[in-house]
């Protein structure tokens, strides 16, 4: 059904017809709106789940791994100073192979106290065993949280789908909500093949020696290193049912291209329309919009990147001290393998600082300009 | 594309408006996207919401700089702050006066259009006579002046997305609609 809605609710409504068990949530802006929908979805018999409120994000996390490990489909959503203090939580959900879906919705940490959008509340979390999709349009989001349920729960791994605050989590956008009979041929019930459970008791999370945790992390990894190929199949089949694939990647005009802009989030939505200007303009440029960052689409990147002559990577984030954060990962796959661009990376947009087509044939023009990166880090937008 | 800005005041429903609109004008099959200034908005500080229309996907995710067409919800902006800014020559203003258009200077030509979007509200008991809610006669008047979408799906629009006085809103909408 053709829908207008909010990137709020889009998350809401793919939690729903994901038909989530368990709703455990604290409340945040910019991602509120995501929980009351459900709370009342709840409230009205919508969805048949059981709403737990909670005092923190911190519990948040935890009921849902409770809920998880005692089988159920578990949905969470937050944001920011949220996520940070679900921190301890996220590890424990992915170290105990529990496949929790959590919409986050992309707010900068403070200080300075900010509610707008950056990328570095969802990637300080790069590192705890979450898979992380970054959407760019309403549409997007309702999708993945279906097919990341789909992921998560065959790989038994937790995933965050991410979205940038404002810019599209209060966007109203046309949304095709998916046909629940459809979504319920797609999705099958989480049926997880250990599960705690007073009938069959079992111990999870307990001490574990130097003899096997190395082995839970290697699984783990191997586990996490299925994930782009499973994400591909998932996301062609679900381009059968509902006729949108879904993918690790959207290259957009990259098969000639001679430029490319490397984007994500609703960045890299604009950065199309940048490219259609250059297009116009004589410039044969392309944008690379990286939908997964975790597992890191290193083939499909180097695919794209082989047949360029230059890249650009626009990071709405910073590690500091070191540069943009998706820079980095481009760099690492593209390392040692002949035939790749120069990568010049950029950081824009951040604490919701708009970032425009004006500024992306802004970075063309300066990464065009130049024979290699400069210097690591070309600040884009900042007042100096 | 065409690109609509709306100037209002916390608590009269400009952001409403926008989204009623975008679905009004999504009902009749083409693309919208509508957002609110991306700000902590308080109750009678000035607001801004943006519309985006077009004939397939919009892609682009920055804010609208250069509207085609400005719609001005709370008369007394029109003397607070330019609400001319960045529109483009020729381009529409639509406010919610009892004045006659004749009756507003802006620099720059453009195309102005009033519509009594109060007195409207406040014969259809819609908010308060203080604080009336204009926002379904905004919607009506600008559907008719910037030829947006037929006036029934608009209607459609507000049934769906306004729960309180649907039936008074859907009224008050059509005679800004025939007034326009």
């Amino acid at each position: 059904m053709r829908k207008v809605i909010m990137g709020n609710h889009a998350l809401s409504y793919g939690a729903m017809l994901a038909r989530s068990q368990v709703i455990s949530a604290y409340p945040i802006t910019p991602q509120t709106q995501v929980v009351e929908l459900l709370s009342e979805m709840c409230a009205d018999g919508t969805l048949d789940a059981q709403f737990i409120k909670v005092e923190s994000e911190h519990s948040a996390m935890a009921s849902c791994i409770g809920a998880s490990v005692a089988g159920a489909r578990a949905f969470t959503a937050t944001s920011a100073q949220g996520l940070a203090l679900m921190h301890e939580m996220l590890h424990w959900a992915a170290g105990g192979r529990h496949p929790i879906v959590m919409g986050n919705i992309n707010r900068a940490m403070a200080p300075g106290w900010s509610i707008w959008t950056d990328q570095n509340d969802s990637l300080s979390q790069r590192d705890t065993g979450w898979m992380q999709f970054y959407c760019s349009s309403n549409q997007e989001v309702v999708d993945t949280v279906i097919q990341a349920f789909k992921v998560a729960e065959t790989l038994m791994i937790p995933a965050m789908v991410i979205l940038d605050a404002f810019a599209l989590s209060h966007t109203y956008e046309v949304v095709d909500v998916p046909d629940q009979a459809l979504v319920d041929r797609y999705l099958p019930p989480f049926k997880p093949s250990i599960k705690l459970t007073p009938a069959d008791p079992r111990a999870f999370g307990g001490l574990t020696g130097a003899e096997h945790y190395m082995e839970l992390r290697y699984k783990l990894q191997k586990d996490m290193e299925k994930a782009p190929a499973l994400i591909e199949e998932t996301g062609r089949e679900f381009g059968k049912v509902f006729g949108r694939e879904l993918g690790l990647v959207d290259p957009y005009l990259c098969g000639d291209a001679e430029f490319v802009f490397v984007t994500s989030g609703t960045a890299g939505f604009t950065a199309r329309v940048a490219v259609d200007e250059l297009r116009a303009a004589g410039v044969k440029a392309g944008n690379l919009r990286i939908k997964v960052f975790r597992p890191f689409p290193f083939d499909r990147v180097r695919e794209v990147l082989g047949k360029v002559k230059k890249a650009a990577v626009v990071d709405r984030n910073c590690s500091y001290g070191a540069g943009g954060i998706f820079y980095q990962e481009v760099k690492s796959a593209v390392y040692g393998r002949p035939g790749m661009p120069p990568l010049i990376g950029y950081v824009a947009g951040l604490g919701g600082r708009d970032i425009t087509t004006a500024q992306f044939k802004e970075v063309a023009a300066d990464a065009m300009a130049k024979a290699k990166a400069e210097e690591e880090i070309v600040w884009i937008g900042v007042k100096k | 594309m065409v690109e609509i800005r709306f100037h209002g005041r916390g608590g009269q429903g400009t952001v409403v408006a926008s989204k009623i609109l975008a679905d009004a004008i999504a009902k009749e099959g083409k693309w919208v996207q509508a957002y609110p200034e991306f700000g902590v908005e308080r109750r009678g500080s000035p607001v801004v919401a943006f519309i985006r229309i077009d004939g397939r996907p919009i892609y682009d995710k920055s804010r609208i700089y250069a509207p085609d067409h400005v719609v001005v919800v709370d008369p007394t902006l029109v003397e607070a702050i330019d609400i001319t800014e960045g529109l483009k020559p020729g381009g529409t203003i639509i406010i919610n006066s009892d004045r006659r258009p004749e009756e507003f200077e802006f620099r720059g030509k453009f195309r102005v259009r009033t519509i009594n979007a109060t007195e409207i509200a406040v014969k259809h008991k819609l908010g308060s006579l203080t604080a009336p809610i204009v926002n379904t006669a905004i919607a009506g008047a600008v559907v008719k002046i910037l030829g947006l979408a037929r006036p029934e799906s608009l209607a459609a629009a507000i049934r769906d997305g306004i729960p309180i006085k649907p039936e008074d809103n859907v009224k008050a909408a059509e005679e800004a609609y025939e007034k326009a």
